[in-house]
C-alpha cells in the first residue's frame, strides 16, 4: 500500500483513497473515545456531556475545578497514594521472580516446559473474575484479604506473564556464546549475569516491568475483592465513580492516567528500538 | 528471524572429534564413560533450570493456582446440610422412609436437637438459604420455625422431670453424672445433647455451664431414651416415666409451619445430605435434581445460565468479528506502509492499549448515551429525530461497541506481526504473472494472513469471554456476560457454590481455547505490543 | 423455660459489667474502619458527626469503606476467615436483620449504649418501633420515592399524580429507571394491578400474586433501565436519559433543591425504610471501646438533626425531629422535604421488613431469573 504507482487506473485509484479513508475512519474510532474526555473534563458542570456553552467555546463553560478536586480531595488522593504503593512493590516482586524463570525458561533443557509456561502464563488468560473469586475466598482464609500484602501478591500475580513474555522474548535473540566466552575468560555465573547478560535483556525486563506496573496501575477487579478501604485504588475510586456518586472529577483523573500512558508508551517505544540496535535487529 | 543460538543437544556429541574408532563405550577427558558425563551434565542443566524456575512457580502455584483450585472446590462442597443437622441426617439414613412420605416422630426428634442448636449458633439460616437455591420457601421456612423452636412446649417433659426428681435440676449433678461412663452408654443421646450444650454455652456464650439451666432439649432426649427402654446406673435418679403427659414434637413443628409436612423438603434434605453435591452444576446448565433423584431440566422460568452462556459466547464471536472487520485493514496498512511512518500509526493503535481501561469504559459511557456525544451529532447532522434518539447504551450493541473498541489493538498486534513477515515479492509475483490486485491479494496475501487471524481471534475471544468491567457500566441488563452473573452470586446473592460452578464452567471454556492457541500460535509466539 | 431469652439476659448482663468496670480505665483502638454508601449519604455523616467526632479526638483516624451494598456477602466471606476487617457497618434495616439472624451482627443494649434524649427520655424509646432488630441502631427514616423530568414535550403538560404513573405508557411515555430487585416494585406493581394495600403482602406470599406482579412489570419491562447505585436515577434524569425514576429522596432533593435540575417528585406511595448502624460480631475490645465511644456521639439527639441539614432523611429519634432545621449551605427549610412531612407522607408505604426477611431469597431469585428472560 505504498505510493500509488503513475500507470495506476481509476479504479485503482479510488480504491486506494476510499481505502485511506477506511483506515482513517477506524483510527478515528480508535483514539477519538480517549481524546474526547480531555475537553470533556474542563466542563464548569457536574454532568458528563458538553454543555451548549463549552460548544460555543465560551470560557466560562469551562474550569479547572474538576482537576482541583483531584489534586485536593483526598477521596481520589489517597487511592492515588494507594495505588502508587502498591504498584512498584508488586512489579518488583513479578520482575525479580519473572526475570529468573525466563531465564531458567530459555536454557535448553527444561523438563516440562510447556506445562511450566502455560501455567506461570495462565494469569493473563483465566478470566479476572475468576482470579479475583478464587484470591477472596483463599486469601480471606488465611488472613491476607484486606490487607497491603494481600493485594500486592495479587497484583504480582497478575503481571508475572508480562514479564515472563518480554524477558523470554527478548532472551530468544540472547547469544549464548557470550556467556561462554566470559565463562571463559573467568567470570563466575554472577557475574557473568550481571555483567553480561543483564544489560542485554534489560530492556525486555523494562517493558515487562512496565507492563506488570501497568497491569496494577490499571487493575480493578481483583483489588475490589481482595481490597479493603484501607487498599482502594485509584481505578476503584474510579469505578465506583461510575457506579455510585457520578463526578466528572473522574474525567480529570482518567486524562492524568492517560499522560502517565503516552509517558510510558514513549518510554517503551524507545527502549524496544535500543533493543533491536543492541541485538542488531535493526532494520534500519 | 534471528540465528537461534540454541544448539540441539544432540550435536555436540556428533561434532565430537572422534577420528579414531575405539572398542567399548567413548570416554571422557576424566575418563568416565562419555554417555554417563553427558548424562550428568545434562542433568545438571535441567536442575538448574528449574531451580532458576521454581520460586516463581511455586509463588504462582500459592498465590494463584491455589486460589482458583479451592474455589472450584466449592462448586462441589457441601458440607452445610450434614453438618448443621446432623443427628437428623443420620436419622433419616437409618430410617429409610419411602418415598413421598413424611419422616416420622423420631427424625422430628432429632431435627428438633438440631434446629435449638442451630439456632443458638445462628446457623440455621445458612441453611435455610442454601437449601432455597434448589426449592424456594425454605428460607423462610427455617428462619420462621428457627424463632419458634425456642419456645416450642418441650418444656413440659422439663416440669415433669423435675418434679419426679428434684436433683435433675442442677447443673452441677448433669456434670458429674455425665463424666460416668456407665451413664453414658445408657442415655447414648442425652449424652450427646448434653455435650452439645456445654460446647455451646462454653464456647459460644462463653458462660459456665454450672450456673445455666438445664434446657428442654436436653430433657427432651432424656424422656427418649427413657421410653426406648433405657435403664440408667444407680447413680442418676430413677423416674418412671410411662406416666408423663407427652408431645408429639412433628405436631409441634407443623403448628409452627406446615410445610415441614411436605414430601418435597424431605426429599430434598435426604439429597443434598451428602458431603458432596452436583447441585450446583446441574443449576449452572439450568437443571435440578427432581423429586425421583434423577436430574432434570428446571421449569421455563427458571432457566436462565444456558441462555446467558450462549449469549456470552455470540457476543463474545460478534466482537470478535467485528475485531477482525476492523482490525484487519489497519494491520494490513501498517505491514505495507515504510517502517518509519508505520512506527507513527502504530503509537494511534498503542496509546489505547495503554490507556486504562476504565478510561476508556468511562468514555464510551459518556458517548453513548441517549443524550451524549453521538445521538447529539446524529441529531445535528440531521440522520436522527430528536425523540428517537438511539439506544445504544445499557444493552447488546453499548457492549458490543464498547468490547470492539477495547479489544481492537489485541487483534491489530497478532495480525500485524504476522503480516510484517509476509514478503511483498510475492505478491509482486503474482501481479507479474497476471493476476489483477484482487487476485493478488486474496489468492497470495491473505491465505498467508490467515495464522494472524487465527492468533487475534482466539485472543480477543478468549479475553472477551471473561469480561466484567465493561459489560457492568455499559451493558445494562441485557448486554451483561456471564461474569457479571458470578460477581452477582459472590457479592449479591450470596450462593457461592453456584458461582463457584459458573466459574468452573467458564474456566473450563477458556482453558480448552487457551490450549487450542498454544497448539495453533504457541504460547512463546505471544506478542505484546509488536 | 426459653433458652433463647436465659441467654440473652446473661449476655446484656455480662456485657453491662464489663462496660462498668472498664468506665474508669478503658483502653481505644485509634483506628476506626467505617462502612458507608459513599455520595451525599456518606457526607451528610462525615459533615454531622464524623469530623465533630475527630475535632473532639484528634488522635483518632477514619478509614472509610463504600460498601454497605455488599456489606452481608463482604462481612459474611470476612467472618467465614475469622479476620473481620470492618469495625462499624451502616446498613439498611433489612440487612441488619439479616446479619443479626446469622449471627454476623452484635446484639446490643440500647439504653446501655446509646444517650439519653435532653429530656432524659431512654435511648430505646427514643427510637421506639425503629429499632427492629436486637442488633440495629437506627440513624435516619428514608424513602424509595420517584422523580420526573418537567420538561417532557411527549407528556404535552400531563403531570403524574400517583405511583400507578410508572406502568402508564400511554399518558406518560419514556424511559424510567427502577431498582434491580424487587423490594418496592413487586408493591407498587401489585398496587397499580388493583391490589388494596392492606392486602399487598398477603397476595405477594402467594404464587399466584407473584405471577401477577411480573405481569404487571412485563407490560413497561422494555422501557426500564434498572439500578443498582443509589447515584444511577439522579444522573439518569440529570442527562435526560429517563423521563422518570425512582431513588432515594435525599438523592432526588440533592437533583432538585441543589442543581437545579427541572425535575419533581412524587411522594405517592414512598416506600419507607431504615438506615442505620451494626456493630459486626468479632472485634477486638479496644476497638469495641471506640466503636462504641462514638456511637454514643453520632446517635444522639443534637447529630441526627444535624444530618438533616445535609440531606433530606428524617432523623430516626422522635426528640431529633423538631430540631431539623435549614440546610446548612442552601438555607431551605429541611422539614418539608422530609418522607415524613405530614404533606409528603399521605399516602406512605410501610415496606415490611420480617416478610422482606423471610422472603427476600425466594423472590430475588424470580426476579433475576425474570429479568433475564
Amino acid at each position: 500500500m505504498a505510493a500509488l504507482p503513475p500507470y495506476a487506473s481509476t479504479g485503482q485509484k479510488i480504491w486506494h483513497y476510499a481505502y485511506r479513508i477506511i483506515c482513517g475512519l477506524i483510527f478515528f474510532f480508535l483514539i477519538a473515545p480517549i481524546i474526547i474526555i480531555i475537553p470533556l473534563s474542563f466542563n464548569a458542570e457536574n454532568f458528563f456531556t458538553f454543555t451548549p456553552k463549552m460548544l460555543a467555546l465560551d470560557p466560562e463553560g469551562y474550569s479547572l475545578k474538576h482537576y482541583r478536586d483531584f489534586f485536593t480531595n483526598p477521596d481520589w488522593q489517597v487511592p492515588l497514594w494507594n495505588s502508587l504503593k502498591i504498584a512498584p512493590v508488586a512489579t518488583f516482586i513479578s520482575v525479580a521472580l519473572g526475570t529468573l524463570a525466563a531465564i531458567g525458561l530459555s536454557q535448553p533443557h527444561v523438563p516440562f516446559r510447556r506445562a511450566i509456561m502455560a501455567t506461570l502464563i495462565s494469569p493473563m488468560i483465566v478470566p479476572l473474575i475468576i482470579s479475583a473469586a478464587g484470591m477472596y475466598f483463599f486469601y480471606s482464609r488465611i488472613g491476607l484479604q484486606g490487607t497491603y500484602w494481600g493485594v500486592v501478591l495479587a497484583h504480582a500475580a497478575l503481571g508475572i506473564p508480562f514479564v515472563i513474555i518480554t524477558v523470554t522474548a527478548t532472551l530468544v535473540g540472547f547469544d549464548r556464546s557470550l556467556t561462554r566466552a566470559a565463562a571463559n575468560l573467568g567470570a563466575g555465573p554472577v557475574r557473568t549475569f550481571f555483567k553480561v547478560q543483564m544489560p542485554l535483556i534489560l530492556p525486555g525486563v523494562v517493558s515487562g516491568g512496565l507492563f506488570a506496573f501497568i497491569t496494577s496501575f490499571d487493575e480493578v477487579v481483583v483489588v475490589l475483592f481482595v481490597g479493603s478501604a484501607g487498599q482502594k485504588t485509584l481505578p476503584w475510586q474510579m469505578f465506583t465513580g461510575l457506579r455510585e456518586q457520578i463526578s466528572p472529577t473522574i474525567l480529570a483523573a482518567a486524562t492524568v492516567l492517560i499522560s502517565i500512558s503516552v509517558v510510558l508508551l514513549v518510554t517503551l517505544e524507545v527502549l524496544r528500538r535500543r533493543s533491536e540496535r543492541l541485538r542488531g535487529m535493526s532494520p534500519g | 528471524m534471528t540465528h537461534s543460538a540454541t544448539t540441539p543437544p544432540e550435536q555436540p556429541m556428533a561434532a565430537l572429534p572422534g577420528g579414531e574408532v575405539t572398542e567399548g563405550p567413548m570416554l571422557a577427558a576424566d575418563g568416565t564413560p562419555l554417555k554417563a558425563s553427558l548424562k550428568r551434565a545434562l542433568r545438571r542443566e535441567k536442575l538448574r533450570a528449574l531451580l532458576l524456575i521454581s520460586p516463581l512457580l511455586i509463588f504462582i502455584l500459592v498465590a494463584f493456582v491455589g486460589p482458583i483450585a479451592d474455589m472450584l472446590f466449592r462448586s462441589v462442597e457441601n458440607q452445610i446440610v450434614s453438618e448443621t443437622l446432623p443427628r437428623t441426617v443420620a436419622a433419616l439414613r437409618a430410617e429409610d422412609t419411602p418415598e413421598g412420605e413424611v419422616p416420622d416422630e423420631e427424625v422430628f426428634a432429632q431435627l428438633y436437637t438440631d434446629l435449638v442448636i442451630a439456632e443458638e449458633y445462628k446457623i440455621h439460616t445458612r441453611l435455610g438459604s442454601r437449601l432455597n437455591y434448589e426449592m424456594t420457601g425454605v428460607s423462610s421456612l427455617f428462619r420462621s420455625t428457627g424463632r419458634d423452636v425456642g419456645r416450642f412446649d418441650t418444656d413440659i417433659y422439663t416440669d415433669q422431670f423435675v418434679e419426679a426428681a428434684p436433683a435433675l435440676e442442677d447443673p452441677a449433678n448433669w456434670v458429674a453424672w455425665m463424666e460416668e461412663e456407665a451413664v453414658r452408654e445408657a442415655l447414648p443421646l442425652t449424652a450427646d445433647a448434653w455435650d452439645e450444650w456445654v460446647t455451646l454455652t462454653v464456647e459460644e456464650n462463653e458462660d459456665d455451664p454450672l450456673e445455666e439451666d438445664v434446657p428442654d432439649f436436653v430433657f427432651t432426649t432424656l424422656y427418649r431414651d427413657l421410653t426406648a427402654g433405657a435403664t440408667p446406673p444407680d447413680a442418676f435418679p430413677d423416674v418412671d416415666v410411662s406416666g408423663f403427659e407427652t408431645v408429639s414434637i412433628k405436631a409441634l413443628f407443623e403448628d409452627s409451619d406446615e410445610d415441614w409436612m411436605d414430601p418435597q423438603l424431605w426429599q430434598l434434605i435426604e439429597t443434598y445430605s451428602p458431603e458432596y453435591t452436583d447441585g450446583y452444576f446441574l443449576n449452572a446448565v439450568d437443571m435440578m435434581n427432581g423429586p425421583d433423584g434423577e436430574a432434570q431440566f428446571r421449569p421455563d422460568d427458571q432457566r436462565i445460565y444456558l441462555k446467558l452462556f450462549w449469549r456470552t459466547m455470540w457476543m463474545s464471536m460478534v466482537i470478535t468479528f467485528s475485531c477482525i472487520l476492523l482490525g484487519y485493514p489497519i494491520a494490513y496498512l501498517l505491514s505495507t506502509l515504510p517502517l518509519r511512518s508505520a512506527n507513527v500509526l502504530m503509537i494511534l493503535v498503542l496509546l489505547p492499549f495503554w490507556t486504562s481501561l476504565l478510561v476508556r469504559t468511562s468514555a464510551w459511557k459518556v458517548l453513548l448515551q441517549q443524550q451524549g456525544v453521538i445521538n447529539d451529532t446524529l441529531v445535528w447532522l440531521g440522520l436522527v429525530d430528536n425523540f428517537n434518539r438511539l439506544q445504544l447504551i445499557n444493552n447488546i450493541t453499548g457492549t458490543v461497541i464498547a468490547m470492539t473498541h477495547i479489544l481492537l489493538p489485541f487483534m491489530i498486534l497478532p495480525l500485524y506481526s504476522v503480516m510484517k513477515t509476509i514478503p511483498p515479492s510475492y505478491v509482486r509475483a503474482a501481479k507479474s504473472m497476471g493476476a489483477n490486485d484482487w487476485t493478488a491479494f486474496w489468492r497470495v496475501w491473505f491465505p498467508l494472513s490467515v495464522p494472524g487471524i487465527g492468533a487475534g481471534s482466539i485472543l480477543v475471544f478468549i479475553l472477551s469471554i471473561g469480561y466484567y468491567i465493561t459489560p457492568e457500566i455499559v451493558g445494562g441488563t441485557e448486554g451483561v456476560f456471564i461474569s457479571n452473573r458470578i460477581a452477582y452470586h459472590i457479592s449479591s446473592s450470596l450462593n457461592w457454590g453456584l458461582a463457584a460452578a459458573l466459574g468452573s464452567i467458564l474456566l473450563a471454556l477458556v482453558l480448552v481455547l487457551y490450549w487450542l492457541y498454544d497448539r495453533i500460535v504457541g504460547i512463546d509466539n505471544v506478542k505484546l505490543g509488536g | 423455660m426459653n433458652i433463647t431469652r436465659l441467654l440473652t439476659a446473661t449476655t446484656a448482663l455480662v456485657a453491662t459489667a464489663t462496660i462498668a468496670g472498664a468506665e474508669s480505665h478503658v483502653e481505644m483502638a485509634n483506628e476506626m474502619t467505617i462502612v458507608s454508601w459513599g455520595g451525599a449519604y456518606q457526607e451528610s455523616q462525615r459533615k454531622a458527626y464524623v469530623e465533630p467526632y475527630l475535632e473532639a479526638n484528634p488522635e483518632v483516624t477514619v478509614t472509610w469503606d463504600e460498601s454497605s451494598a455488599e456489606a452481608v456477602a463482604k462481612l459474611r466471606a470476612q467472618n467465614e476467615a475469622g479476620n473481620v476487617t470492618w469495625d462499624l457497618v451502616d446498613a439498611v434495616a433489612s440487612d441488619a436483620m439479616r446479619l443479626c439472624d446469622e449471627g454476623l451482627a452484635m446484639e446490643v443494649d440500647h439504653d446501655e449504649l446509646l444517650a439519653e434524649a435532653p429530656d432524659g427520655t431512654a435511648a430505646s424509646d427514643d427510637f421506639g418501633d425503629l429499632i427492629v432488630s436486637d442488633c440495629f441502631i437506627p440513624q435516619i427514616v428514608y424513602s424509595t420515592t420517584v422523580g420526573y423530568r418537567t420538561d417532557n414535550a411527549e407528556w404535552e403538560g400531563r403531570t403524574p399524580e400517583d405511583i400507578c404513573a410508572i406502568f402508564d405508557l400511554e399518558q406518560f411515555p419514556g424511559q424510567r429507571s427502577l431498582e434491580k430487585r424487587p423490594i418496592g416494585n413487586m408493591e407498587w406493581a401489585l398496587l397499580c394491578d388493583g391490589v388494596a394495600k392492606d392486602e399487598i403482602y398477603d397476595v405477594l406470599e402467594t404464587e399466584e400474586g407473584q405471577d401477577r406482579a411480573f405481569a404487571k412489570l412485563d407490560t413497561i419491562k422494555d422501557s426500564v433501565i434498572w439500578w443498582s447505585a443509589g447515584a444511577d436515577t439522579p444522573q439518569l434524569l440529570a442527562d435526560g436519559e429517563v423521563v422518570m425514576g425512582s431513588t432515594y429522596n435525599g438523592r432526588l432533593f440533592s437533583l432538585i433543591a441543589e442543581q437545579g435540575q427541572p425535575v419533581e417528585m412524587l411522594w405517592d406511595a414512598q416506600v419507607f425504610d431504615l438506615d442505620g448502624w451494626v456493630i459486626p460480631e468479632g472485634l477486638d475490645e479496644p476497638t469495641l471501646n471506640r466503636v462504641k465511644d462514638f456511637l454514643h456521639f453520632a446517635t444522639d439527639t443534637q447529630r441526627l438533626a444535624d444530618q438533616s441539614k445535609y440531606i433530606a432523611y428524617g432523623p430516626a429519634r422522635q426528640s431529633s425531629a423538631p430540631m431539623v432545621d435549614k440546610h446548612a449551605e442552601l438555607g431551605i427549610e429541611m422539614a418539608p422535604h422530609m418522607p415524613t412531612d405530614p404533606a409528603n407522607s399521605e399516602n406512605t408505604f410501610l415496606y415490611n421488613y420480617e416478610w422482606w426477611a423471610d422472603y427476600r431469597d425466594d423472590l430475588d431469585a424470580k426476579f433475576q431469573a425474570w429479568l433475564a428472560q
